[in-house]
């Protein structure tokens, strides 16, 4: 069973309507219990930083997400739920994170030039940088996700996996033993974006 | 770097997909979640949902099938027509929509597009505008493109932009059904004073148009169409093949 966290944030309709699609059993849940002992988690999150943050702690699910990764069980973070894994974010002030990648979120505009439009939003090439990952198993080097972000993870180097060119190489996908995060959407990114959860719900539980 | 997408529009009236629509394969030309299906597995990088409906019933339906597409397609999909209130887009977004377009909506109550993108977010407005030229000037139009507002256009996108809208979707009524090519001048406009996503539409009448499109215009993001693709004159793979032989980046 695939719990996704449900902590207040954004609709989550898409997603569970693709695990439907993969033939994966998925429940959308704020129940502790439920997701300490589902097999797998995703973290997923749309809009500001600061106030997914503060809802994760208001509900004391921040630290079942850290105790689950801490005991082997295979996380996704997605968009913001990617960011909600580094240590900190300097979205509209500073804020903490959950500190399962080591890094912080930044604006794009510190790194892309200045004629580029922000949000960075649509389809857009991964780039592997020679490096392989379990939930990309079904990708090749060059396909295309959709993206929708205004904020990135830096100086994150050791943990990135994947990076797409807008300007610079952004990060678009990291990943540290079981705890894995893609900027972009794997729910709207069409079949390769189904492939990549299909990897992931058979990432094997590290013990 | 980011491609230019192709987006196919679907006018539904009542449930079903108005305009004729002629596709080998399909068992039902006029259901919105066959056809969406069709485009999402032939290329199309995202999808438009125009609701023409009138009747409260009918737009029950409409968000009915909305559901069922949103659980058939795992592209972006945008949600338009009858968008007035914060309550419409909530009540589309629910059923798995990811940008709701408003027209009509905004003329009428200016800060709709304010208080959705602070609900939201801004990339989850969208304001599309029929806009067509009176004596020279750009004017917006109400009521899909019958009353004239007396809005000059670039400034009343540049104010929706302003106010949140993350994107814009621009249909120039000079060009739209002429199969002409795109209005580039009307687009130059404007893609010259927002910084957010510009989505063309209006004119496409062939694989030479969207060429022209992106080459002319390197700052528009999309092109917009809907009859070309629906009755088989345009199919996207070719479009595509054509754009990335011209080097315009494209999801292939």
């Amino acid at each position: 069973m695939i719990a996704i966290i449900d902590y207040g944030v954004g609709n989550l309709f898409s997603l569970k309507s693709s695990f439907a699609a993969i033939g994966v059993q998925a429940v959308v849940t704020g129940n502790k219990a439920e997701i300490e002992n589902a097999d797998k988690i995703i973290l997923p999150g749309v809009g500001a930083f600061g106030d997914a943050a503060e809802k994760l702690r208001r509900t004391g699910l921040d630290k079942v997400v850290i105790n689950c990764a801490q005991k082997g069980t295979p996380i996704l973070g997605i968009c913001l739920g990617m960011q909600l894994l580094f240590e900190k974010s300097y979205e509209y002030g500073e804020h903490e994170g959950l500190g399962l990648i080591k890094g912080e979120i930044r604006p794009i505009t510190d790194v892309i030039p200045k004629e580029l439009k922000v949000p960075h939003i649509g389809w857009n090439a991964l780039d592997f940088c020679g490096k392989q990952s379990p939930i990309f198993k079904y990708l090749k080097n060059g396909d295309f996700v959709y993206f929708v972000h205004s904020f990135y993870g830096a100086n994150c180097e050791e943990s990135v996996i994947a990076t797409s060119e807008y300007g610079s190489p952004l990060t678009a996908a990291v990943a540290k033993g079981n705890v894995f995060g893609c900027q972009f959407h794997p729910e709207k990114s069409g079949n390769v974006g189904l492939s990549i959860l299909k990897a992931f719900c058979e990432v094997e539980v590290l013990s | 770097m980011i491609t230019k997408r192709i987006i196919p529009c679907l006018d539904v009236k009542d449930g079903r997909v108005v305009k004729g629509v002629n596709f080998l394969g399909l068992s039902d030309v006029s259901s919105p979640v066959e056809l969406a299906k069709y485009y999402s597995d032939n290329g199309a990088d995202e999808l438009v949902f125009y609701d023409i409906t009138a009747s409260s019933e009918g737009r029950a339906l409409f968000t009915d099938i909305l559901c069922e597409v949103a659980k058939t397609i795992f592209i972006p999909l945008t949600v338009g027509g009858g968008i007035n209130s914060v309550s419409d887009f909530d009540r589309v977004l629910k059923c798995g929509a990811d940008k709701v377009s408003v027209n009509s909506g905004a003329i009428k109550n200016p800060s709709l597009i304010y208080e959705a993108a602070k609900l939201y977010g801004d990339q989850c407005v969208v304001i599309s505008a029929d806009v067509k030229r009176v004596d020279g000037v750009f004017r917006v139009f109400a009521k899909g493109g019958r009353e004239n507002t007396g809005l000059e256009a670039v400034e009343w996108i540049k104010r929706c932009v302003g106010n949140g809208a993350g994107e814009v979707v621009l249909n120039s009524i000079d060009t739209d059904g002429v199969k002409g090519g795109f209005d580039i001048e009307m687009l130059d406009a404007v893609c010259n004073s927002v910084n957010v996503p510009v989505i063309a539409s209006g004119g496409a009448g062939g694989i030479d148009h969207f060429t022209q499109l992106f080459k002319s215009l390197p700052k528009v993001d999309a092109g917009l169409a809907a009859s070309i693709f629906h009755f088989g004159e345009v199919k996207i793979p070719d479009l595509k093949a054509e754009l990335a032989k011209n080097n315009i980046p494209v999801r292939i």
